[in-house]
């Protein structure tokens, strides 16, 4: 949790180096909150880019969260209305520590304590961002590179997955389409047709890919 | 850029990222539907492909034309992998990673 923290300053930062007021900052950790996202999210601002690319962008970026629910179906619908909150706020972070604590305790004990670590980390988050923004604009100090946060952030959900999964080969497609579609298109626009090639080429190569992983 | 546009952006950005989380729930609630083997091909395939062309997304600026300009990104990146494959705490990758950038950019040793 405490990571949500220091990442939601450096989103701050971010934020405010982009040219956005605090409030800003405070706005969308509160109605986005997803953390890898909104990193990105900072670039479509720079950039205007236009809706569908940030929704097509948004949906891609956060394809894994499409499945993080998948494990709580159940859970998450005895909650009642905290269910709804829980299915809102299912970001990384709150999606490692529920798996982490799962089997932990009575149903009721495990809801109560699901919803208040969902609840925990976006306040951390929220804090974070805000912190984040504010502090950019009252500190002198140096902080050119703290953009690298976001690529560490990147970087160590990469490594994750990498050490998780059997098979190696969608991650390579990941990076090949990425570089490619960077060297033909450029820097500023290059991301979605590499996520959109990306998918195209798992979904034609499923009969090679699909043994090693499902089995 | 107009302050309206930039709201929509976000909105936008909050609609589907609240699409991504809910849509499951959606889907598969009914009982125990049985979820179709491509979506859970996709669950399986996509993330790490994801993450794999982000880590290229947030290095995008990186030119070859002289090495201060690519070998601190890259640099720094194998760091935190190596410090994350080593201790597996997000945390201490993403700080140690991030705060030897800065010096590095900083610096400018190269």
């Amino acid at each position: 949790m405490m990571g949500y923290l220091v990442l939601g300053i450096a989103f701050g930062l971010l934020l405010h180096q982009a040219g956005y007021h605090w409030l800003w900052a405070l706005g969308i950790s509160c109605i986005v909150f997803a953390g890898s996202l909104q990193f990105v999210l900072v670039g479509l601002l720079a950039q205007e880019a236009s809706l569908v690319a940030v929704a097509v962008t948004t949906l891609l970026v956060n394809s894994r969260h499409l499945f993080y629910g998948l494990s709580f179906i159940e859970q998450f619908r005895n909650m009642g209305k905290r269910g709804f909150y829980m299915m809102f706020s299912l970001t990384d972070e709150t999606y490692a520590l529920l798996c982490a604590t799962s089997g932990v305790g009575s149903q009721e004990e495990q809801n109560a304590r699901s919803f208040w670590i969902a609840v925990f980390d976006q306040c951390y988050w929220v804090t974070g961002s805000v912190a984040g923004a504010v502090l950019g604009s009252l500190i002198s100090f140096n902080i050119t590179g703290i953009e690298f946060a976001m690529t560490a952030l990147f970087t160590v959900i990469f490594v994750e997955q990498w050490l998780t999964v059997k098979h190696h080969l969608p991650a390579i497609i990941g990076i090949v389409c990425a570089v490619v579609s960077l060297i033909f298109i450029g820097p500023d626009n290059f991301l979605l047709p590499a996520l959109i090639a990306t998918v195209t080429l798992l979904l034609l190569g499923r009969p090679l890919i699909e043994e090693p992983v499902c089995a | 850029m107009r302050v309206g546009y930039a709201v929509a952006i976000v909105l936008v950005a909050a609609l589907v990222t609240v699409i991504t989380r809910v849509l499951p729930f959606i889907l598969f609630s009914s009982t125990k539907r049985d979820i179709p083997r491509a979506v859970s091909y996709l669950g399986a395939v996509l993330p790490p492909a994801v993450m794999a062309a982000l880590v290229i997304y947030s290095i995008k600026g990186i030119s070859f034309t002289a090495p201060s300009l690519w070998m601190y990104e890259v640099g720094a990146v194998i760091l935190t992998a190596l410090v994350h494959f080593w201790k597996r705490n997000t945390l201490v990758s993403i700080a140690t990673g991030t705060i030897i950038y800065m010096v590095l950019v900083q610096g400018q040793f190269l």
